[in-house]
C-alpha cells in the first residue's frame, strides 16, 4: 500500500477487489468441506491395511489390464496406465464428453515394506484389486520379558 | 453439433444423487456415472464408467423416452482389513436421458465390459414427412 501514491489509481475498492481475487485463487485449490471429492490423482485409491498386509483398490474402468503396469519397489507402489480415447469416425460428432482417458501413473508409499514376489492384482468389473502381504522381516515381533 | 440434439441431460456432474423429490429405497450412497455420448451416421453411442457393475447387476429401462441406467454394487471390502486411507466411496450408480423417438427402440444393443457400459441406440429409419399447410 505504501508504494502506492495515488488513491486515485488504486481505489480502497480496487483494493479490496484484488484482494478477494487473490484469496479466492488461493482457496480455489482446496477442497471447501468433507462433501467436496478429494481425488489428489488418478485412480483414487483406498488402502486396507492388517497387521500382515496392505490391499490397494482403485476404480479403473475400461483399462486392458495387460497395459496396467504394477510395480513395487521396497515399501513404494506405483501403478501406471492408459486409457485409449473412442476415436471418432467421419460424420461421428460427441455431443457430451466426460469420460476421462489417457496415461497415469500414480506412487503410493504403504506403511510397511512387501513382500514384492507375493503381490497378486486381480482386475475385475473395472476395479482393480492389489493384495501385498507384508514383509516377513518387518511383521512386528512380541518381546518377551523374562523374569529376572 | 449444430444439428438436432438426439439427447437432452437430466443430470451433468459426477456427483453423488441429490435427493430431490422421490427418495431412492436403497439405503445407499449413489453416484452419477461419468457418460459420453456420441453420434454416428446411423446412431447414438451411449458410454458410462460404472465400476463394480457387472450384467447382473444392471438394470437399463426405456419408460415414456426416458432412459434410465442403475446399476447396483455389491460392496465387498477385503474382509479382515480396515482402511486406514480412502479416496473414494462405493455406491450404486443412477442416471437417466430423455431420448428423442427417433431411436429404433427394438434394435437397442448394450454390452457391459470392465465397467464400462456402451448403449448402441440406432437411429429409426428417416421417415420424414412433409406437412402441407393448406392455405385458409
Amino acid at each position: 500500500m505504501f508504494g502506492r501514491t495515488f488513491w486515485g489509481q488504486t481505489s480502497p475498492w480496487n483494493e479490496l477487489e484484488r484482494l478477494r481475487r487473490e484469496m479466492n485463487r488461493v482457496f480455489a485449490n482446496l477442497p471447501a468441506s468433507s462433501e467436496s471429492r478429494i481425488t489428489p490423482g488418478y485412480p483414487a485409491m483406498n488402502v486396507w491395511t492388517n497387521e500382515d498386509g496392505v490391499v490397494v483398490t482403485a476404480e479403473l474402468p475400461g483399462i486392458d489390464p495387460d497395459a496396467l503396469d504394477i510395480a513395487v519397489v521396497e515399501n513404494t507402489l506405483t501403478l501406471s496406465g492408459e486409457r485409449e480415447p473412442v476415436e471418432l469416425g467421419e460424420g461421428e460428432v460427441y455431443h457430451r464428453r466426460e469420460r476421462g482417458y489417457g496415461k497415469f501413473t500414480r506412487s503410493f508409499q504403504l506403511p510397511f515394506n512387501v513382500e514384492a514376489d507375493k503381490v497378486q492384482a486381480v482386475y475385475e468389473k473395472g476395479v482393480l484389486n492389489i493384495t501385498l502381504p507384508r514383509a516377513e522381516a518387518d511383521k512386528p515381533r512380541k518381546i518377551i520379558v523374562k523374569a529376572a | 453439433m449444430a444439428n438436432e440434439k438426439e439427447l437432452n441431460i437430466q443430470e451433468t456432474e459426477k456427483q453423488e444423487i441429490a435427493e430431490t423429490g422421490a427418495e431412492r429405497t436403497r439405503s445407499r450412497l449413489a453416484f452419477v456415472p461419468r457418460a459420453d455420448i456420441y453420434e454416428t451416421n446411423d446412431a447414438i453411442v451411449l458410454m458410462t464408467d460404472m465400476p463394480g457393475v457387472d450384467e447382473n447387476s444392471l438394470d437399463i429401462t426405456l419408460e415414456n423416452d426416458v432412459l434410465t441406467i442403475n446399476g447396483y454394487v455389491e460392496t465387498a471390502y477385503p474382509e479382515g482389513y480396515g482402511l486406514s486411507y480412502g479416496e473414494y466411496r462405493v455406491g450404486d450408480y443412477e442416471r437417466s436421458f430423455t431420448l428423442s423417438n427417433k431411436i429404433d427402440r427394438d434394435k437397442i444393443e448394450a454390452t457391459l465390459k470392465d465397467g464400462v457400459l456402451r448403449l448402441y441406440l440406432p437411429k429409426a429409419e428417416p421417415s420424414t414427412r412433409k406437412i402441407t399447410v393448406a392455405a385458409g
